[in-house]
């Protein structure tokens, strides 16, 4: 009974413990991003920050990035490509690095989740990175590129990330109403 | 030789008188748009919503969201052909509404798109045409008298038929177009074209900078 106890309360502060970075590329691909978290350089800062786990999303993409069970003190590998439950994903993470899709930079922002945004150079209408720049001088998250993924991993202060306050449909709404001549609530 | 002459200058004056007509008639419909409805009433609205993937479709859900649902009802919803999920999150919003709020059930329909990305463009000019047409048919159906639009490319032939039918007469619909989230700095091309063209009623943007760079526009704070 004992040890039994014993085994249990590790297994407890195991998964207390377990500090996953969740990685996600959206709806499509976006392999220079998976390709940036799964070098060495990166792996090791976030070991060195206290990760241990490391899931990427890899969607439609054709770099496939090396499992690793992370026994041994190492970071812990592993990807899929699509979930249907990337909620959940986003809820058990404790850093997420995502694509610049609305999307998902506004699904961790609410779930308060500290968030690197990695721009996309590839797409050919890139207004994309103007949302995550705009949002990270507001300091709600820190954006990157594939080549500067690393620097920010090393120099970011997940401290002084300030709290996305929820969006206010109803300011929009008023003025619709008022336009069409409905009577104020 | 005196009659042809004029029969001439009847048919030549029946022509001017014709696209004077027309002509005050343009003017007219775009001194009217944008001003609000004189109309002080609690008579609902038929309301058509344009939806698109990813992100479009998220913020109009948080509108409908905060919207009092029995105002504008009946409810058509529209999206591109391709795209299912856009629709379903719809249905999702419809099914969970207070049964006064749904007592006319909404419809969903979907649209052509004039082009799918990597299509090439000699075949484009075709499936436009085709996709212009299905336009029309579905919105001489709706004759909506709210139009609800934030972006995605299917909602400027749309707003253009809605214009068009306001000039014909045929129906005056109220656009509204909210600007994506996404756009912080540029209006997007849909929001480009219908600011520039003057088309919608009501041009809102969720960024400070964009409403200070396109003036007629409206600063509503972000939604999502």
């Amino acid at each position: 009974m004992g040890w039994q106890c014993g085994l249990k309360l590790q297994m407890g502060e195991i998964e207390q413990k377990r500090k996953t970075v969740f990685v996600t590329v959206g709806t499509t691909l976006f392999d220079a991003l998976v390709k940036a978290v799964d070098t060495e350089q990166v792996k090791h800062e976030l070991q060195r920050r206290g990760y241990t786990h490391l899931l990427i999303q890899i969607g439609r993409g054709s770099y496939i990035p090396d499992k690793c069970e992370g026994e041994g003190g190492s970071l812990g590998v592993d990807y899929f490509t699509f979930s249907s439950s990337i909620a959940e994903h986003l809820r058990s993470a404790s850093l997420v690095i995502s694509h610049a899709g609305s999307g998902s930079i506004f699904e961790t922002l609410r779930l308060g989740k500290p968030l690197i945004v990695v721009v996309n150079e590839d797409l050919m209408d890139n207004h994309q990175s103007e949302l995550a720049e705009e949002l990270a001088e507001r300091k709600h998250l820190y954006c990157a590129h594939p080549q500067t993924l690393l620097e920010t991993i090393a120099d970011m202060n997940l401290e002084s990330l300030l709290p996305y306050p929820a969006g206010d449909a109803k300011p929009v709404i008023n003025l619709i109403n008022r336009f069409l001549g409905f009577p104020d609530d | 030789m005196e009659e042809a002459y004029d029969c001439c200058f009847s048919i030549a004056t029946m022509i001017t008188i014709f696209l004077l007509v027309v002509v005050i008639r343009v003017v007219y419909v775009f001194y009217r748009t944008g001003k609000p409805l004189s109309s002080k009433s609690s008579k609902p609205r038929s309301t058509l919503i344009v939806l698109g993937s990813g992100g479009h479709t998220a913020e109009m859900i948080n509108v409908l969201s905060v919207m009092q649902k029995a105002r504008f009802t009946p409810r058509f919803y529209i999206a591109a052909a391709t795209d299912n999920m856009s629709l379903q999150k719809a249905r999702v919003l419809e099914d969970s509404l207070a049964d006064e709020d749904k007592k006319v059930p909404a419809e969903f329909m979907q649209i052509y798109r004039s082009r799918e990305v990597g299509q090439s463009y000699i075949t484009s000019i075709g499936t436009t045409l085709i996709a212009i047409a299905h336009a029309l048919w579905l919105m001489l159906r709706i004759r909506p008298e709210v139009i609800l639009c934030n972006g995605p490319g299917t909602c400027v032939p749309l707003c253009v038929i809605a214009f068009l039918f306001k000039v014909v007469g045929i129906r005056w619909s109220t656009i509204f177009y909210i600007e994506s989230i996404a756009r912080v700095k540029k209006l997007s091309l849909s929001g480009l074209l219908l600011y520039k063209l003057r088309i919608a009623d009501q041009f809102f943007v969720q960024w400070p900078q964009l409403q200070r760079k396109y003036t007629r526009s409206q600063y509503v704070g972000c939604l999502m």
